[in-house]
């Protein structure tokens, strides 16, 4: 070790990694908790074998006309008692007689109500005597790929990817601005971009841990698809981390204090934790803000992996996502080069 | 002296929004000297060395170091400076080994990390962690890293402020070790005792200008004062009394604290304390001491040093 030390570059990047890994906090909020979050979320949407709804009647004669559908669990009550299950969401749906007709109770925006509505009804029917007048089969398609947990692995690795290189670069820089250690770097014959790309190549090998623990995670455990080649996922993988530590960079230009800039990747993050389809498809937002979401780096990263992982579709189909990755890495980092506050 | 001088430093000025930091400020280190700037908090000698620094763009003024200036040599004069920062703190999960390697590796020229943890005396905590070190520790280690590129010239800025006394005298030993190596210093304090014991030459600086330069001798000689008394009486004292003691030139009263500048000790002293007998006032308080910086200092603007 008292040997001459190595190419700044060099040095540089071993500083990060040695800050980053004898910080025990930070490595469990990379690593541990993203591969949590996957394995609590991916058991508590697993896919349940047939999904058999709760539903309530005020009637015995209802309730054993009702209990004929296998796909429903029905629940005697008294009318009120039942309006009060209703409410508070323990049952889908309320069926009770009004004078000739049967009455179902239930809300119409929830599909689990509507699918009860459904049910329920063919129940009745059949049981007052309505047959079928077309046979009809079933053949059940269980297929790797359209899954929750399918959806959410690419998902959590494009959040991982953001929050990542978003808080290590922003909090490194500002607390060496803090510290005065970035004043006493420049100092020294350091060339500047030397200190930048430090962050950046520290980096691209903490990727490597970070999107491999996820992804092993969810392949073996979940048996989550891979239908491109894991080049292709290392390639947009690269692409989204530097996109995004160019926006840490542009975070970190100007802040000189930790609270500052936990308040500007605060901002920058929540909108796309919400909006970017993390959890959720992002299709859900009204078509007049999609533009608006498409164009979010966190939107472009998920849609470019899900695209990757789940339908196999190719670098080349996947152009218009890399392109405004690249956009995003571009004007951010030109944009932190001017701005730059090294004092 | 051969040679242009390490430093030189013609009508700086330099002002902040609010503020005039340095104020029309000329300076001229020769190579291998320990040149010191001291004053008080705000006299502008933090803003001073790091425009000589090249951290800081003067607005007016003109600065030359090792005979180049920082508009067309900056990278040149980064290799053969060293720089110490007042209140840099190095990061605090890197051992000192790890800190000395990765400034030592920005540099063409200079001595090993294991050699310059040597000079700085830390080889037993080449292993441990920067954010274990105490003060001291942790400003010898700043030493080192402003060490690693062999520099000709050497900026201090308040090398031992806030450390305890013991540290500061080890930072000193280290410091006076610099300047037998034939290293040429600029070192800013406020302490005056730093400054008498370190600097070949002070320049004492207050609201950004030079008020008085030479060696710390010539400086307190200039006064023509040699001893100070300071007494604290139990009663008023007509300072007017006290001029007209034999020996003291020049008479302070600040709220019962009295100070008396005096050219010859063993005269004025005894003529004091008749005096004050005879007057019936009560000593709570006597101490004399030979003329300091802080004494030429307070006999220049009228104010100590370190004005709390």
């Amino acid at each position: 070790m008292s040997s001459r030390p190595y190419h700044p570059i060099l040095e540089l990047t071993f500083m990060r990694f040695r800050e980053y890994l004898r910080e025990p906090e930070a490595l469990f909020w990379a690593f541990i908790f993203p591969t949590l979050l996957a394995a609590g979320l991916g058991l508590a949407f697993r896919n349940k074998p047939a999904e058999v709804l709760t539903i309530g009647a005020v009637t015995p004669q209802l309730v054993a006309q009702l209990k004929q559908e296998r796909l429903l669990d029905v629940r005697e009550y008294s009318e009120a008692d039942a309006r009060k299950a209703l409410r508070e969401g323990r049952v889908a749906l309320v069926a009770l007689p009004q004078d000739n007709k049967v009455v179902y109770q239930y809300d119409d925006t929830n599909p689990e109500g509507r699918t009860a509505r459904i049910l329920a009804d063919r129940a009745v029917q059949r049981a007052a005597g309505r047959t079928d007048p077309v046979a009809t089969g079933d053949v059940y398609l269980r297929e790797a790929g359209s899954r929750y947990i399918d959806f959410l692995v690419p998902g959590l690795i494009g959040m991982n990817l953001m929050g990542n290189a978003i808080w290590s670069i922003g909090f490194a820089i500002v607390d060496a601005r803090r510290k005065k250690l970035m004043k006493r770097l420049v100092a020294t014959p350091m060339p500047r971009h030397y200190y930048l790309l430090s962050f950046v190549f520290s980096r691209l090998v903490l990727l490597v841990v970070e999107v491999g623990l996820l992804l092993a995670f969810g392949v073996w455990i979940f048996g989550v698809p891979i239908r491109s080649s894991l080049a292709d996922i290392a390639v947009l993988c690269v692409f989204g981390s530097l996109a995004f530590a160019a926006i840490g960079l542009l975070i970190a230009a100007r802040p000189r204090t930790i609270e500052g800039v936990s308040g500007l990747m605060n901002l920058t993050m929540l909108p796309m934790w919400v909006l970017s389809g993390v959890f959720f498809s992002s299709q859900r937002f009204p078509d007049a803000i999609q533009p608006v979401i498409k164009a979010l780096p966190l939107t472009a990263a998920i849609d470019a992996l899900r695209g990757s992982m789940l339908q196999g579709a190719s670098l080349a189909g996947l152009a218009p996502q890399i392109g405004v990755l690249s956009l995003w890495l571009v004007v951010s980092f030109v944009l932190a080069l001017r701005l730059f506050r090294w004092r | 002296m051969t040679g242009p001088p390490a430093l030189r430093v013609r009508d700086l000025r330099k002002a902040y929004k609010d503020v005039v930091a340095v104020n029309g400020l000329d300076l001229e280190v020769q190579k291998g000297e320990c040149f010191g700037l001291l004053g008080p908090n705000g006299a502008g000698k933090t803003t001073t060395i790091e425009i000589c620094e090249g951290l800081t763009a003067p607005d007016s003024g003109e600065v030359e170091v090792l005979g180049m200036n920082w508009r067309s040599h900056a990278s040149q004069l980064r290799q053969r400076l060293g720089i110490q920062l007042q209140e840099t703190q190095l990061g605090e999960k890197l051992t000192v080994l790890e800190t000395v390697r990765l400034f030592a590796s920005f540099y063409k020229q200079g001595p090993s990390p294991d050699e310059v943890i040597g000079v700085v005396q830390l080889e037993e905590k080449r292993g441990a962690r920067v954010g274990g070190l105490s003060g001291g520790q942790k400003q010898r280690l700043a030493l080192a890293i402003s060490l690693v590129g062999d520099p000709e010239l050497l900026f201090l800025d308040e090398p031992t402020t806030g450390l305890d006394p013991q540290a500061r005298r080890q930072l000193w030993e280290l410091i006076e070790q610099f300047k037998r190596g034939g290293r040429t210093i600029l070192l800013t304090t406020h302490y005056m005792d730093e400054a008498e014991r370190l600097c070949d030459r002070v320049a004492i600086m207050d609201h950004g200008k030079v008020i008085a330069l030479g060696t710390p001798r010539e400086l307190v000689a200039s006064i023509g004062v040699e001893h100070v008394v300071e007494f604290a009486a139990g009663g008023p004292v007509d300072a007017a009394v006290l001029r007209g003691l034999e020996g003291v030139r020049a008479v302070e009263a600040d709220n019962g604290a009295v100070r008396l500048q005096v050219s010859q000790l063993h005269r004025a002293v005894p003529l004091l304390l008749d005096e004050l007998t005879r007057r019936g006032v009560l000593l709570t308080e006597l101490r004399t001491h030979s003329a300091t910086l802080e004494d030429v200092f307070v006999t220049l603007t009228g104010r100590h040093l370190r004005d709390e």
